[in-house]
């Protein structure tokens, strides 16, 4: 018989300071025993302060055919950085 | 000081060593690796108990003194101070839990009560441990809820293991002279004391997983003063075969 | 975009090291490979655990029964990485042990022999994980980037599990008369199925080709063969132990060790199924499976009474 646990993905915080990073999957019934078994496979020799878990199935993630009206977009706005700018090299502190 | 420090430590260990059993044969896999953890927390604090024995116990009349290994290793039954419980066998994963939350239970207001000890070595042994036994606690009262009210058939086989071990928790909370008496130097814990929590956590976890104690059982002793089931003799030979076949070795 | 351009993208991507994510375009043929060699790796992980977990309740000693507790356990996590990077491509965990348990799926066949003394626990470590290394570590720059991933994750874990092995191989080596025989006896039934975990001969690799070049392998299974021989012979001297191979000799031309002929027939006969233990590994893995579905439903069912009692209350109002 098929009975198989739900798929969540797993974010760790490495220390504070730092934000949550996605490190995998795993399964398990519900958000108690997702943290337990995450807590068990992905921090075992101390890679986390904090976790976030999130059941697969409510991540929506861009298509990579969309990439180009997704990103490309921002590649030529260069005036969006501090280089595109002349300051004189006597003006400091910017 | 020696003797209930190592009643401490056998129960870890025989325990640590049953849930090894499990390992690369658990319902699921994520399960393999839970049950590990719970086993190499209860070595690790065995590991720290002995040592802290062998240190109490100093140079022996013969020169040397004695290492963790030689308690694990080279003791008979008859030694050993572990309570039932915690020796009898796996059997289904129903029995693994509710073995394992008995345990937890009494393990976790014991080992809270510890950190108040006189003694500080044995007040800081319970604060480190405190968090690896709040853990094992909140695992166990978890895995009781889902199989309790889970399936009508992991309800039976959960209800099957609590008759069949029910028999084994009284030992926990009822103290022999050594633990009166440690308990009265308010070294050790009065097990008179932490046995209504133990007994209202109880109550709230088996209600919570649709489970109910069996009334009236009679409570089987004997462990904590060296009187084991059968099991303890086979737990052993297995344990301690390659340090009784090639005695003195480095491994 | 045809499908040529796609797969000539695709090659271009993979020409120019660029690593291929789960929801990229790829071809058919890429993701079969990956998803059937990912699981096998995945699947090698957790029946690797029953050969070492066989000696967990004999460890003797306590700092060699948490070192092995340990190690077992990492076995288990390196398998669900790896299911995990799987099931990115598309792959079902369930469906994937389906056919570890049917027998259908492979896995390294180095776990269908036995485990007969305390120094095959050393003779694992050193030996096969030694060995594995080398393909793991090679596959930290594997294409797809899931996998590759796992993989930095699996090579950090597992490099503790080599020099604890060879720790014991030292304890045993330079111990007693009856230690250092167990120590040989090991490397004896250990050293020639751990050159037989790169596989086959590249002559007669049938993946071997198109792995390369979708960069999912890197090196070739007698490049790694070589290497492996390389570096452990020495590691063998420095125990005192004889490698079991009376061809065994240095060739200082082309500064490596020339070997023996591996015995393909055993090779093959234990890919078959027919190795000492091909039958007990399968049915230890479908008695946990079997044994365990009630643990798992139970789970499942509990889960689905939680989530209902929560929407219940929310009814009652709404209904009142």
């Amino acid at each position: 018989m098929k009975n198989e646990w739900p798929l969540w993905e797993i974010f760790i915080r490495s220390k504070s300071g730092l934000s949550h990073k996605h490190v995998g999957s795993l399964h398990a019934t519900d958000a108690e025993m997702a943290l337990e078994n995450a807590r068990d496979l992905y921090t075992r020799r101390n890679e986390g302060v904090s976790l976030w878990v999130v059941e697969s199935k409510h991540i929506t993630a861009s298509d990579p055919n969309d990439s180009d009206p997704l990103f490309e977009p921002a590649k030529d706005k260069i005036y969006r950085h501090p280089t595109f700018y002349n300051v004189p090299d006597e003006v400091t502190h910017m | 000081m020696k003797n209930y420090l190592l009643q401490l430590a056998d129960n870890a260990l025989i325990l640590g060593h049953r849930l090894g059993e499990w390992c690369g044969h658990a319902p699921e896999m994520e399960l393999d690796i839970a049950l590990t953890n719970i086993a190499l927390d209860l070595t690790g604090q065995a590991r720290s108990l002995y040592q802290r024995v062998a240190e109490l116990e100093g140079i022996g009349p013969d020169g040397t003194s004695k290492t963790e290994d030689d308690y694990a290793y080279l003791r008979d039954a008859w030694e050993f101070r572990n309570t039932l419980l915690v020796e009898q066998p796996n059997g289904d994963f129903a029995h693994t839990i509710v073995r394992q939350f008995i345990f937890d239970t009494y393990n976790y207001y014991m080992c809270r009560a510890l950190t108040q000890s006189k003694d500080e070595w044995l007040a800081g042994f319970a604060v480190k441990s405190l968090k690896e036994i709040t853990y094992q606690l909140r695992f166990s009262s978890e895995w009781m809820q889902r199989l309790g009210d889970g399936t009508e058939v992991s309800h039976a086989k959960m209800q099957a293991a609590i008759e069949e071990l029910w028999t084994y928790s009284g030992e926990l909370t009822t103290p022999n002279e050594m633990e009166k008496e440690m308990a009265s130097k308010g070294i050790g814990v009065d097990l008179t004391n932490i046995k209504r929590e133990v007994d209202i956590k109880m109550t709230e976890i088996l209600a919570a997983s649709n489970l109910t104690a069996p009334a009236d059982t009679w409570m089987q002793t004997g462990g904590k003063d060296g009187k084991h089931s059968e099991h303890m003799g086979f737990i052993l030979a297995e344990m301690q075969f390659l340090q009784r076949a090639y005695p003195g070795q480095e491994w | 975009m045809t499908s040529l351009n796609l797969e000539a993208l695709f090659q271009s991507k993979i020409d120019e090291e660029t690593k291929i994510e789960p929801k990229d375009w790829m071809p058919d043929a890429y993701r079969k490979t990956l998803i059937r060699q990912i699981s096998q790796h995945a699947h090698s992980e957790i029946v690797g655990m029953l050969p070492e977990g066989n000696w967990i309740t004999r460890a003797p000693s306590l700092r060699r029964k948490l070192i092995l507790l340990a190690k077992v356990q990492d076995e288990a996590g390196h398998g669900l990485y790896l299911y995990s990077a799987a099931e990115t491509l598309g792959a079902n965990r369930d469906d994937l042990v389906q056919q570890l348990l049917s027998g259908k799926a492979k896995y390294s066949s180095i776990f269908n022999y036995p485990t007969l003394n305390w120094a095959d626990i050393g003779a694992i470590g050193w030996l096969v994980d030694g060995a594995a290394i080398m393909n793991q570590v090679m596959l930290t720059r594997t294409s797809y980037g899931p996998y590759a991933r796992a993989m930095v994750r699996i090579c950090k874990e597992e490099s503790f599990h080599q020099r604890q092995g060879y720790e014991i191989m030292i304890a045993m080596a330079k111990g007693s008369p009856e230690q250092k025989a167990m120590a040989q006896d090991a490397i004896n039934r250990w050293w020639w199925p751990s050159l037989m975990m790169f596989g086959p001969k590249d002559a007669e690799s049938s993946h071997s080709d198109q792995a390369l070049k979708w960069k999912i392998k890197r090196k070739t299974n007698d490049e790694l063969r070589q290497q492996f021989v390389d570096v452990t012979v020495p590691q063998a001297e420095y125990l005192g132990l004889t490698v079991p191979d009376p061809d065994l000799r240095w060739n200082e031309e082309k500064g490596s060790y020339d070997f023996g002929e591996i015995d393909w027939e055993e090779f093959w006969s234990v890919v078959k199924g027919n190795g000492p233990c091909n039958k007990q590994r399968l049915q230890a893995r479908n008695k946990a499976y079997e044994d365990g579905a009630w643990v798992r439903e139970a789970a499942s069912a509990h889960a689905a009474k939680k989530e209902q009692r929560k929407l219940e209350p929310q009814l009652a109002t709404k209904a009142a």
